[in-house]
């Protein structure tokens, strides 16, 4: 059973196509991770989710209950914990949350036991009751997971739960969700830390120019590459003709697959190796051709590589790309309410 | 451990829409009263601004020929009930502010993303706080003008003068909640709160008699919803309350007291009125 679903999503921002057919199916009970460079389109997605947003075309089913009609259904089921941290400043945490509590319209007793369960789970006894414009990063979003968790959601929504934070914020907010990872609440969580998205998401789904390009167990994705990465680059600055060269050369090798010419990358070579003694043949055959070897690195597949077989470069690369085109101004404008 | 959706059910009110709606506005205004008594700069600059006019003002025109003011025997007096309405107006005009910072700050998403039992509660959490310190301010003023001679109110004046002010409060904040709304960020509303401000105060009877303005300016204070407020007001101050008695001599015509209520009780509807689409658009 998928507990979301969202079918064909548009969404642009003038000239911007933030979302371009996004399809997306999130089991009940999974910690669905997505993963993708920022501007992508994960926090739309997620705004949309949470019903901040409408997409211009497409369906949103949460829990069986259409979002876009069923809104209200819909928000009492998550909780959501928006990117940019959006606290009073002038109200404590203990404040923020007894506030919170009140919008999820919690009975009074209740309230107090959840809020005092979540300040010790979340470690937050030390300053909960100081004014949240004094608190760090960490301490914010600690709180406005806190914040998030208080109504007990069916469905949790993180967008980049854990960008800039401190190594100590971070580790409780990995324990907390592995731990609601082992109860039945469903989590979607956007990140572009690899290793995050790796070490907790059941599923994922790679999500690049407004669009899913790969989905499924990360386990499962990274063996469909079919071997170990090699990066190959034979000078330090190589240029297209070479490299193109370099790859003819190499795609016909025995246990040679999945040839990528990394541009960015000072025209590199990225492919994959079904064993040790392709490496082998691999340089017997560049040294024939006098081609020499300045690097080569050899690694088990990771979801970057997953992410670059599927388009041709690397997460940290499509990051810097999609830096200098975007608006934030204007998603910020378009966004507001 | 943290507990799961399981108990969610157990930890909610009984479902009762009003006693929702009751939890969350309370809870919203609740939120903006504790910023007031944290960061109160805002209420008495509110409360001072209008005092300096009062003192600075009266002293100016002290020496003014107090006949051509009607019914009042200082200038001081007369001024009084303007600065009354100026001070709720000015109040009510910042009711869109802490919206517009909780658009731009991200904090009103906060409150979208809650399955609030209904959205007015936003709306209704900022009239409440906006009314309350806007009354607040006004019987300040109210307060110093006694102290300072000017009178004080019958209790039947003083009903009338609450009655006046929350028309107007109610009026002007829904003006400027849709403002909130309608502008793309703090800055442009407070340029429109500037401009608008002394103006408005310039264009009513606040500081001078309609008798004593030329035509055009006479006409523009005779339209001019502050002029409405303030008469009924001087009233209270001057005369025994009798709403049927003519305040207003306009160019167009003779206006009473129970006209200058209903113009503003009008005014007040036909705002929120106008402001609902854009309420409902925006908190949909």
């Amino acid at each position: 059973m998928f507990f979301i679903q969202l079918k064909n999503l548009y969404k642009s921002y003038g000239s911007i196509k933030a979302l371009n057919g996004l399809n997306l199916k999130v089991p009940k009970g999974a910690l669905y991770g997505l993963l993708g460079p920022n501007g992508a389109g994960k926090s739309t997605a997620l705004r949309i989710i949470c019903t901040l947003l409408d997409p211009d075309s497409g369906d949103v089913e949460v829990a069986g209950h259409n979002a876009l009609i069923e809104e209200k259904e819909t928000r009492r089921r998550l909780g959501y914990v928006a990117q940019e941290v959006a606290i009073d400043k002038i109200l404590t945490g203990r404040e923020l949350l007894l506030l919170q509590g009140d919008l999820y319209h919690l009975n009074k007793n209740y309230k107090k036991a959840r809020i005092e369960e979540l300040i010790e789970r979340l470690e937050m006894n030390e300053w909960i009751d100081r004014r949240c414009g004094s608190f760090s990063g960490g301490m914010k979003r600690r709180l406005d997971l806190a914040s998030g968790l208080l109504h007990e959601p069916e469905l949790l929504i993180l967008d980049e739960p854990t960008v800039g934070l401190d190594i100590e914020s971070r580790a409780v907010i990995w324990g907390l969700l592995k731990e609601l990872k082992n109860n039945e609440t469903t989590i979607l969580l956007s990140s572009h830390y690899l290793e995050e998205v790796d070490e907790l998401s059941d599923e994922i789904a790679i999500i690049d120019k407004g669009k899913v390009i790969a989905s499924g167990k990360p386990d499962d994705l990274k063996k469909k590459l079919g071997g170990d990465r090699v990066t190959l680059r034979v000078r330090e600055f190589s240029d297209e003709l070479e490299a193109e060269s370099v790859r003819k050369l190499i795609k016909n090798i025995n246990g040679v697959s999945n040839v990528v010419v990394n541009k960015k990358q000072g025209y590199s070579l990225n492919f994959l190796v079904q064993s040790n003694d392709v490496i082998s043949n691999l340089s017997e055959c560049l040294a024939k051709e006098n081609f020499d070897v300045f690097a080569l690195s050899h690694s088990r597949p990771s979801l970057d590589d997953v992410y670059l077989q599927a388009t041709g470069k690397t997460l940290m690369d499509a990051e810097l790309e999609l830096a200098g085109k975007r608006d934030l101004k204007l998603e910020n404008k378009k966004s507001m309410r | 451990m943290i507990a799961t959706n399981s108990s969610f059910s157990q930890g909610k009110q009984s479902r009762n829409d009003l006693n929702e709606i009751f939890q969350e506005s309370f809870a919203l205004t609740w939120r903006l009263f504790i910023q007031l008594i944290r960061r109160p700069s805002t209420l008495f600059a509110g409360i001072l601004q209008p005092l300096i006019w009062l003192l600075l003002f009266a002293a100016l025109f002290s020496k003014a020929p107090v006949d051509f003011l009607p019914g009042s025997s200082s200038y001081g007096e007369f001024l009084g009930a303007g600065l009354i309405v100026f001070t709720a107006f000015s109040g009510a005009l910042n009711a869109g502010l802490p919206v517009m910072f909780d658009r731009e700050f991200g904090f009103l998403n906060r409150l979208l993303v809650a399955p609030l039992s209904s959205r007015s509660s936003i709306v209704i959490s900022s009239v409440i706080y906006i009314t309350t310190i806007s009354l607040l301010q006004s019987f300040a003023i109210m307060a110093t003008s006694a102290f300072l001679g000017y009178g004080w109110p019958s209790l039947g004046g003083f009903f009338l003068i609450t009655i006046t002010l929350l028309l107007l409060v109610f009026a002007i904040t829904g003006l400027s909640l849709g403002l909130a709304f309608v502008l793309p960020g703090h800055i442009e509303l407070i340029a429109i709160i500037f401009i608008a401000n002394l103006p408005v105060l310039f264009a009513s009877t606040a500081l001078a008699p309609i008798s004593f303005m030329p035509e055009w300016l006479g006409l523009i204070a005779s339209i001019n919803p502050l002029t409405f407020a303030i008469e009924p007001i001087r009233m209270a101050y001057h005369n025994s309350v009798d709403l049927k008695l003519v305040l207003i001599n306009a160019p167009y015509g003779e206006v009473n007291g129970y006209s200058c209520l209903a113009i503003l009780f009008i005014l007040t509807v036909g705002l929120f009125f106008l402001i609902r689409p854009l309420l409902n658009r925006k908190l949909a």
